[in-house]
């Protein structure tokens, strides 16, 4: 008996704008993963590489085909509907971080705890525990601004585990540190896929950084061109 | 729920701190000028009224010539009026309850080493009752000093200070051109006049002495005439018209050569005056609002991009549109809040201190309080909200990437 896959999409296309100034950003995508699975996302930039994890992450609504959550037809859900999807399996790291200015990094991770209902302390205790993951229970009280960049993008994963999501979905998660800080971000990510079962789906555009994912798709204008796993030897 | 919402509207303006005191000045600015300035000029109106009434509207004024307002006594080419006929209406017209004569003129009283310069003023006691003067201390004049014109006065309160400062002045002796005067009594204060001028600024003496040892001739500026209660001052008017046209023998079809004031019809001028003033003020207030008003909107329109990116985040994390926006509703209603209050009590407070400095009565109006707040925490409400309204209903992605 075939387990129900965790996404599934199926001739998802996101189309902007109408008639002369049309843009095709995904044009019939099918793809399937299954829970557990590190996915890494490629192609060239206005390949709809972005497009298509803001579709999965239920941050933008497809234009047409259908995806289905565990099961479930997203395409139907309402807005509120999919609030509530992203706030309880999803969680995200962008490239620009999007912490909360002038928030401590310890707020910033309960943000998303405070819409679970969880109480005060409950709250204070999760995001202490995602910090600490990340090695930054020493920056708890700190704001962004006094963060470096790989610390701000680790108070963003912080933010996306504290709610004790199903998948990550992470956007060029090192597309502004350094070789250095990227890897430590890369090795990060990949010990929660492997250790804690976590579904990674990461979208990137440096080869080295798709290295750590288990399977990569290539996208090409807007559909999935290659599904292969990642080639240990590179 | 609501009160995690609170919560997290509060935590928002605390972490915004200058943009969230940036909202609330402008609706403190806004509000504080409407009402002070509102107060102050209904005050200011209260007060007209209020004197008005104290000169009291059952009194007339009867002057030479026709174009009292500008020319005034002394200054017309009318003949001017005589004691007797001051006595003719007062007492051949029954609608008449009191008529005094007066005759005034500028000139410097001295005592000692001090001189002040104000209204000398020819009278008999007619006019205290009838402009309601009360002695303070000492007399009025005897009937004697009236008929002989013994050189005796009575000092109005600003006079008194000005010559005698500390000093007793009952039974002293102040000199008014070559006249020496014996002080027999002073008169309580009545204060500052509508337009500010000094109703205690001046010094009465018996007529008979003024005219002959101050004007050198017998004649008489004005008569200052009390009407009988119950009568209207337009009967009255009409009554003394026709008795002066006949004391001054003025024929069919000729002009008169004298006038009759209706207190009423100072009163409406008056009003008229201080209705353009509160017009005025209120004109220079709506300005005040509308740009406090313009304030909070910058702030709100300025900080729109940081806002939205925020409301994007929220969504991202798994926050409901609804939630998101009753969070910015909230923060918006507290702001106003704060701003409102801080208006009232500082426009009443800057409404009391300019009722003070122009000794008018504070009369704050509720309902400019009220409108003043409403209009300003709408603006607050409407350029917090609204905004956010759009933002919580754009794709979580397109509010994330706003730039």
């Amino acid at each position: 008996m075939a387990e129900t896959p965790l996404i599934q999409l199926k001739g998802i296309s996101r189309i902007y704008g109408a008639g002369e100034t049309e843009v095709r950003a995904l044009d019939g995508v099918d793809l399937t993963i299954r829970e557990g699975e590190f996915v890494a996302i490629m192609g060239p930039s206005g390949s709809g590489k972005s497009t298509a994890m803001n579709v999965i992450g239920c941050l933008d609504a497809p234009t047409g085909g259908e995806y289905f959550f565990s099961g479930v037809e997203v395409d139907n859900l309402s807005a509120d509907q999919r609030a509530l999807l992203r706030r309880h399996y999803l969680g995200f790291v962008f490239q620009g971080y999007n912490l909360l200015p002038r928030t401590s990094a310890l707020d910033n991770v309960i943000l998303p705890l405070i819409y679970k209902g969880l109480s005060r302390a409950e709250r204070e205790a999760l995001a202490m525990q995602a910090l600490e993951k990340m090695g930054l229970s020493d920056r708890a009280g700190h704001d962004p601004s006094e963060l470096s960049g790989g610390q701000q993008q680790r108070v963003a994963i912080a933010r996306a585990l504290a709610g004790r999501p199903r998948v990550v979905l992470a956007d060029e998660p090192t597309g502004n540190l350094d070789t250095k800080k990227s890897a430590e971000i890369m090795e990060v990510l990949q010990h929660l896929n492997r250790s804690e079962g976590l579904t990674i789906i990461m979208v990137t555009h440096e080869k080295d950084m798709a290295q750590y994912a288990d399977r990569l798709i290539w996208m090409v204008d807007g559909r999935v061109e290659r599904d292969a796993p990642t080639r240990k030897v590179g | 729920m609501l009160w995690e919402t609170v919560k997290l509207a509060l935590q928002a303006i605390l972490r915004n701190a200058l943009r969230s005191f940036l909202t609330v000045l402008g609706v403190v600015i806004g509000v504080a000028a409407v009402i002070a300035m509102v107060t102050v000029g209904q005050g200011s109106a209260r007060q007209v009224t209020a004197d008005v009434e104290k000169l009291g509207s059952n009194v007339l004024m009867v002057m030479p010539g026709q174009d009292a307002m500008q020319g005034g006594p002394g200054s017309s080419v009318a003949p001017l009026f005589s004691l007797r006929d001051n006595d003719r209406v007062q007492d051949q017209l029954s609608v008449v309850d009191i008529a005094a004569p007066l005759s005034a003129t500028r000139a410097r009283a001295v005592f000692g080493n001090e001189n002040h310069r104000t209204d000398v003023t020819g009278t008999d006691n007619r006019y205290f009752s009838a402009a309601g003067w009360e002695v303070e201390r000492g007399r009025i004049f005897e009937p004697s000093e009236l008929q002989s014109g013994k050189p005796v006065c009575i000092l109005g309160e600003t006079v008194r200070k000005e010559l005698f400062g500390t000093a007793d002045p009952l039974g002293e002796t102040i000199r008014i051109k070559t006249l020496s005067c014996e002080v027999i009594g002073l008169l309580r204060s009545k204060g500052a006049s509508t337009f500010g001028s000094d109703q205690d600024d001046f010094v009465i003496m018996p007529l008979k002495t003024y005219q002959r040892r101050v004007a050198g001739n017998s004649d008489v500026s004005f008569f200052y005439v009390a009407v009988h209660d119950g009568v209207s001052t337009e009967r009255a008017k009409q009554e003394i018209e026709r008795l002066m046209r006949e004391i001054r023998r003025i024929g069919q079809g000729e002009e008169d050569d004298f006038t009759v004031m209706d207190m009423k019809q100072i009163a409406t001028m008056l009003s008229g005056i201080t209705d353009i003033l509160t017009g005025l003020l209120s004109a220079v207030a709506a300005v005040s609002l509308l740009v406090g008003g313009i304030g909070i909107m910058n702030i709100m329109l300025v900080s729109v991009t940081e806002r939205t990116r925020e409301i994007g985040i929220r969504l991202a994390v798994g926050a409901q549109a609804h939630q998101v926006m009753s969070q910015f509703l909230v923060e918006a209603i507290v702001l106003s809040l704060i701003g409102g209050l801080i208006g009232i009590v500082l426009g009443l407070i800057l409404g009391l201190v300019g009722a003070n400095a122009l000794s008018v009565p504070f009369m704050p109006d509720p309902k400019i309080v009220l409108l003043a707040f409403g209009f300003s925490a709408a603006v607050g409400v409407i350029f917090g909200y609204f905004p956010a309204r759009r933002a919580a209903r754009l794709n979580p992605i397109d509010a994330l990437r706003h730039e």
